[in-house]
C-alpha cells in the first residue's frame, strides 16, 4: 500500500581533496597549466549506498562524525550532486539543515517570514495565508517589526523554528537542528513535527541524540565512514551504534601513549568507563564504574589514587580519591593492580567531559597523571528528551515541585 | 512551487554529465524566490542609511558635476552640440546600473553562500536577482534626468521615451550574462573581485559616457559597437537628447551582443552550477 518516495540506488560522492580547499587561486591554476597533472587525492564521502524510504515514515540517521550523514543529506536535498548512483524522488521536499535559512539580520520578523519562507520553498501566496499562524507560533508578535539582529538568540531560534514548522512539503529534511531552542518551545516544534509525521510527511532525520532519534523515527541507518552499515528498527540500529561506538575513547582507553607526568615510578595503563552493565553508555543520574589499571616499575607505597571529572570548560566537577576513604595503594616492583571506582547517582547534565587521572605518594609528589586520559558523553535521560540541553548549571539535582497560588486578588 | 492536485513532482538526482539544459520550466517555479530575493535586496540596500533612496540621485548627480568640470569645463570634450552635464549624465545613468548590476551580480554567490549551501533553488535565480535590483536606483536616476532636461529645455519625445525600457532590458541582459560568467568563476578564483575592478575601469573608458561615440575613427566603429554599453548610450543620447530617429542597426547589433553575452554566461553558469556548494 504504502509506496517508497525516495530510492537511493549506488550512491556514492567524492570530493577532491583540492575541491575542499577554501578557494582557488588563478595562480596556481595558471601554474598548473604547464604541470603534468598529478593525480588528486579523493575522499569517499559516500560510497555504494542503498536504501529506501516509505511514504510517511520517519527515517533517523545516525553515525559518528564524518560518517557522510550530512553529505547524504545534501545529495538527497540537491544541494550537491553524487559522483555514482542515483536518487529518485517523489514529492517536494524541504531541508531544514540550519535554523534560520535566509534570515537576514537587517531585516525585520515580518520581511524574514517572507524570505525565509520562500528560501525553504513556500509560495509568496501560501505565506501569506500562514503568516499569523506563524507569528502566533512563535510567541514574538510584538516584535515583529523589529530587525532580527536586534533579537536574542531565542527569539531568533523561535521565529526561524515557526516559519519551519509551517512547511507543508511531502519530504521534510532536518539536521540537527533541534538541538537548539528552548526547551518547552522544542517541545511545541516536536509536536508540530510530529502532526507533520502523522500527516502522511516523510522525514529523513539526522541527529546526534539518541533520545530523539528513538523517540521520533519509526526506522533508523547507521552510517559509517561513508558506508550503510545497517538499517532497521531504531533500538536495534541504536544499540548497534553504541556498540560500536565503545571502541573509540569512550569504553576503555590504552594509556601507554597518553602525555603523562610525574616521577614514573608506577603507570596507568589502561581506563575503563562503564555503565553497571557494562556498556559504556551514560545517562544523567546513572552508576560510572571507572577501572584503572596501574602497573608498578618501583616499589610504591602510600600512594592515593584519583580521578577528576571536568567539563568541557575544564572546570573540575568531581574529584574522587582513595585517601578520602582512608586507602592507600602499595605496590611492589612489577605488580599489576586495579583500582575501581563506583560513582554513585552521577547527576550531571548532558554534555562530554574528561576523565584525568592522578597517582602520588604525598600532594607533592606525584607518580603518575595523566590530564585527558578519557572522556565520555553524558546523555538526557529518555523521560527527560524534552526538556535538555539548554537549561544551564552542571548539576541535575533530582527534584519535585509543588505550586501554591493565592486567589489571584493580589495585595 | 504550486500543488497541482494530486499529481506529485517526480525527480532523478544523478551525477550530472556533459551539457545540462535550462530547464525554463524550473525557473518559472521558482519565480517568487526571485521576486522575494529582489525585494530583499531593495529593502537592505538602504537600510540604516539617513538618505535612503536619495542616493540614487546624489551620486549620479555629484558625478556629473565633478565630470562636467574636469572632463567638459578643462579638457573640452565635445559633447555634440548639447550642454556638457545632461551630455554626461544621460550616459552615466545607464553606465551606473550597468556597473553595480556587473558588481554586485558578481559578488552574488558568495554573498547568498550560506542559502546556497543549505537549500537548493536553481543558482541562476541569485546572479539574476541582484542583476535586476539596481533598476530601482536607474528608476530614480531617470527622474533626474527629466528634471534636468526641463532645466536645460529639452523636450521629452516619442522615440526617446519608448527606447528606455528597450535599453534597460538590452543593459539588464549583458550585465547578467557577464555577471553569470564572473559570479561562478568568483566560486573559484577570488581574483575575479581583484580584478573586476580594473575590468569596469577599462570598460568605463571604452564605453562613450565622457565623449560621443562620434569621435570614435571608423575604422574602430565595429570594435567600438560590439560593447552594447557603446550602443545603449549612443541610442539613449541619439533619441532623447538629439531627436533623432533609432539607428536601428545599432540597437540590433546591441541587442545580439548581449545575447552572446548571457548565452556564454549562462552556459558557463550551468557548468560550475551542480558544483557550487562544494566548492562556496
Amino acid at each position: 500500500m504504502t509506496k517508497s518516495v525516495i530510492k537511493v540506488q549506488n550512491l556514492g560522492k567524492k570530493y577532491k581533496i583540492g575541491l575542499r580547499e577554501p578557494y582557488y587561486s588563478l595562480r596556481d591554476s595558471v601554474a598548473n597549466l604547464f604541470k603534468k597533472k598529478k593525480p588528486r587525492d579523493e575522499f569517499c564521502a559516500l560510497q555504494g549506498i542503498n536504501f529506501e524510504v516509505k511514504e510517511g515514515e520517519v527515517l533517523g540517521i545516525i553515525g559518528p562524525n564524518g560518517a557522510g550523514k550530512s553529505t547524504l543529506l545534501k545529495v538527497i536535498s540537491r544541494i550537491t550532486p553524487p559522483t555514482t548512483g542515483r536518487v529518485l524522488i517523489q514529492g517536494k521536499i524541504a531541508s531544514l539543515l540550519e535554523v534560520g535559512t535566509g534570515f537576514h539580520p537587517e531585516l525585520t520578523g515580518r520581511e524574514n517570514i517572507y524570505l525565509s519562507g520562500a528560501v525553504l520553498g513556500m509560495s509568496r501566496a501560501e505565506i501569506s495565508k500562514k503568516f499569523n499562524q506563524i507569528v502566533e507560533f512563535s510567541g514574538i508578535s510584538q516584535f515583529i517589526d523589529t530587525p532580527v539582529k536586534r533579537y536574542s538568540s531565542g527569539m531568533y531560534v523561535r521565529l526561524a523554528f515557526s516559519v519551519a514548522a509551517h512547511l507543508e512539503p511531502d519530504i521534510l529534511i532536518i539536521d540537527e537542528v533541534l538541538a537548539v531552542g528552548d526547551a518547552n518551545f522544542q517541545k511545541k516544534c516536536l509536536g508540530k513535527m510530529g502532526e507533520v509525521s502523522q500527516g502522511g510527511r516523510t522525514v529523513l532525520l539526522v541527529s546526534h541524540n539518541m533520545h530523539s532519534i528513538l523517540s521520533l523515527s519509526s526506522r533508523c541507518l547507521f552510517l559509517s565512514k561513508g558506508k550503510l552499515i545497517q538499517s532497521g528498527e531504531p533500538e536495534k540500529v541504536v544499540k548497534a551504534y553504541r556498540e560500536s561506538a565503545s571502541g573509540n575513547s569512550q569504553g576503555k582507553t590504552n594509556l601507554t601513549k597518553a602525555a603523562h607526568y610525574g616521577d614514573g615510578s608506577a603507570c596507568f595503563t589502561h581506563i575503563s568507563l562503564r555503565d553497571p552493565e557494562g556498556n559504556p553508555i551514560f545517562v544523567t543520574g546513572c552508576n560510572i564504574e571507572v577501572e584503572l589499571t596501574i602497573k608498578a616499575y618501583e616499589n610504591i607505597s602510600n600512594a592515593n589514587v584519583a580521578i577528576v571529572i571536568s567539563d568541557e570548560q575544564e572546570n573540575r566537577l568531581i574529584d574522587v580519591n582513595t585517601l578520602i576513604k582512608g586507602y592507600s595503594l602499595d605496590l611492589k616492583k612489577k605488580q599489576q593492580a586495579k583500582v575501581i571506582f563506583l560513582l554513585k547517582n552521577v547527576r550531571l547534565q548532558p554534555g562530554v567531559y574528561t576523565v584525568a587521572v592522578w597517582m602520588g605518594a604525598f600532594a607533592s609528589h606525584e607518580i603518575d597523571a595523566a590530564k585527558y586520559a578519557s572522556s565520555f558523553e553524558m546523555e538526557a535521560r529518555r523521560e527527560d528528551v524534552l526538556y535538555t540541553s539548554p537549561f544551564p548549571g552542571v548539576y541535575a539535582c533530582e527534584f519535585d515541585y509543588k505550586i501554591k497560588k493565592d486567589r489571584g486578588k493580589g495585595i | 512551487m504550486n500543488n497541482n492536485g494530486q499529481e506529485k513532482i517526480t525527480y532523478e538526482i544523478k551525477p550530472p554529465r556533459g551539457l545540462i539544459k535550462i530547464d525554463f520550466k524550473e525557473i518559472w517555479q521558482y519565480r517568487d524566490l526571485l521576486y522575494i530575493l529582489i525585494w530583499r535586496n531593495i529593502k537592505i540596500r538602504y537600510k540604516q542609511t539617513v538618505v535612503g533612496v536619495g542616493w540614487a540621485i546624489f551620486q549620479p548627480l555629484v558625478t556629473m558635476a565633478i565630470f562636467t568640470v574636469f572632463f567638459g569645463r578643462l579638457a573640452k570634450i565635445p559633447s555634440d552640440g548639447i550642454p556638457y552635464p545632461i551630455f554626461v549624465y544621460a550616459g552615466l545613468l545607464y553606465w551606473n546600473y550597468f556597473s553595480s548590476a556587473l558588481t554586485t551580480a558578481s559578488d552574488s554567490l558568495i554573498e547568498d553562500e550560506s542559502i546556497i549551501k543549505k537549500v537548493y533553488f536553481p543558482r541562476i535565480i541569485v546572479p539574476i536577482s541582484t542583476a535586476a535590483t539596481p533598476i530601482i536606483d536607474f528608476f530614480f536616476s531617470m527622474l533626474v534626468l527629466f528634471i534636468l532636461m526641463l532645466v536645460f529645455h529639452f523636450t521629452p519625445n516619442f522615440w526617446g521615451i519608448l527606447l528606455i525600457p528597450v535599453l534597460i532590458l538590452i543593459t539588464f541582459v549583458a550585465a547578467s550574462g557577464l555577471g553569470l560568467f564572473l559570479a561562478s568563476l568568483n566560486v573559484k578564483y577570488r581574483d575575479v573581485r581583484y580584478i573586476l575592478g580594473f575590468f569596469i575601469q577599462i570598460l568605463f573608458f571604452v564605453s562613450p559616457i565622457i565623449y560621443p561615440a562620434s569621435i570614435v575613427p571608423a575604422k574602430f566603429k565595429l570594435i567600438f559597437y560590439l560593447n552594447p554599453m557603446s550602443g545603449v548610450i549612443t541610442l539613449a543620447r541619439d533619441t532623447l537628447l538629439h531627436h533623432f530617429s533609432p539607428n536601428w542597426l545599432l540597437l540590433l547589433i546591441s541587442f545580439g551582443t548581449s545575447l552572446i553575452f548571457i548565452i556564454g554566461g549562462t552556459i558557463y553558469f550551468r557548468k560550475t552550477e551542480r558544483f557550487i556548494a562544494d566548492i562556496l
